[in-house]
């Protein structure tokens, strides 16, 4: 990875902490200072889904044309996003507590999330339960295709077919329904890039790392 | 030209009367910001940042070395 990436998520992710926290955001009843949480909740979900749309384009490379390395770089991006995902339904259920009343509200979105981690955590699961290198790297990326194709409804089409509290959903258009105020794109978006260069950084870091290993044992034996 | 002016000036002024008194009944951290406190926060924040960033380039710099000595 380039290293003015690394800087440019660097500057990024500053000014996001620093004017999400300090500049003008819509009043809103029962939300009050909690509608920040787009700035820090939301690109969690956000970095979570460009990971594994990333995981899945190295697992449909793998499958047409297959090397070792991009089965370590599938499942490095997996990896990072499934952590994105954990870090934002921690705080989902923090944000939810204090604005829906309880952690788990049994929102439609957050079941979807909920499912859909699981669905990842099964490729894992599939992953550590297979020994032959190459069986594992071709089953695993079948299933990881699965794997996205059952999260995007999971995430953005059954939440919007029921009464979901989350915004844009029930029926309303997209993402139009965050618009309360157009200021607040200013801080989410570079919210979003920051993070979802920093999944890259780390999942960069965690592709060199398994590779190095693989490396060293094989010299070893 | 000039009753239209002043219809506009009106209606700004009666909207932003109405915009700034909808404003106070909801509850801000205004205090807060007010007593200067949240640029603490800010600076905590900043921190952790900084210690996670500082860490992710140490772990980086450390996995280059080791590719350096594994390619030799």
């Amino acid at each position: 990875m380039k290293t003015w990436l690394k800087i440019t998520a660097i500057v990024l992710l500053v000014y996001v902490h620093t004017a999400g926290l300090l500049m003008d955001v819509p009043r809103l009843n029962i939300l009050n200072e909690t509608i920040r949480a787009l700035y820090f909740h939301v690109p969690m979900w956000f970095g979570m889904v460009l990971l594994y749309l990333g995981s899945v384009y190295y697992s449909i490379k793998y499958l047409r044309n297959p090397s070792h390395e991009l089965d370590v770089k599938a499942e490095a991006f997996a990896h990072v996003g499934t952590a994105f995902g954990v870090l934002g339904m921690i705080t989902g259920m923090l944000w939810a507590n204090y604005t829906w009343g309880s952690p788990w509200h049994g929102d439609p979105k957050q079941n979807g999330a909920a499912i859909a981690l699981l669905v990842y955590l099964a490729y894992f699961v599939l992953r550590g339960s297979l020994d032959n290198p190459e069986q594992r790297a071709r089953l695993s990326a079948v299933y990881n295709i699965f794997a996205f194709a059952a999260m995007i409804p999971l995430l953005f089409i059954i939440p919007r077919l029921t009464s979901s509290m989350h915004p844009g959903s029930g029926g309303n258009p997209g993402f139009n329904a965050y618009d309360l105020d157009s200021r607040m794109r200013w801080v989410f978006y570079p919210a979003v890039a920051g993070w979802f260069l920093v999944g890259l950084w780390i999942s960069n870091l965690r592709l060199r790392f398994k590779l190095i290993q693989e490396k060293s044992s094989d010299t070893s034996i | 030209m000039k009753n239209w002016s002043a219809r506009f000036l009106t209606t700004a002024l009666l909207v932003c009367s109405s915009l700034s008194t909808w404003a106070q009944e909801v509850e801000m951290a205004d205090t807060l910001r007010a007593e200067g406190k949240i640029y603490v926060i800010v600076g905590i924040i900043l921190i952790v940042l900084a210690g996670l960033f500082v860490y992710l380039f140490l772990l980086d710099r450390k996995v280059s070395r080791i590719e350096k000595s594994l390619n030799k």
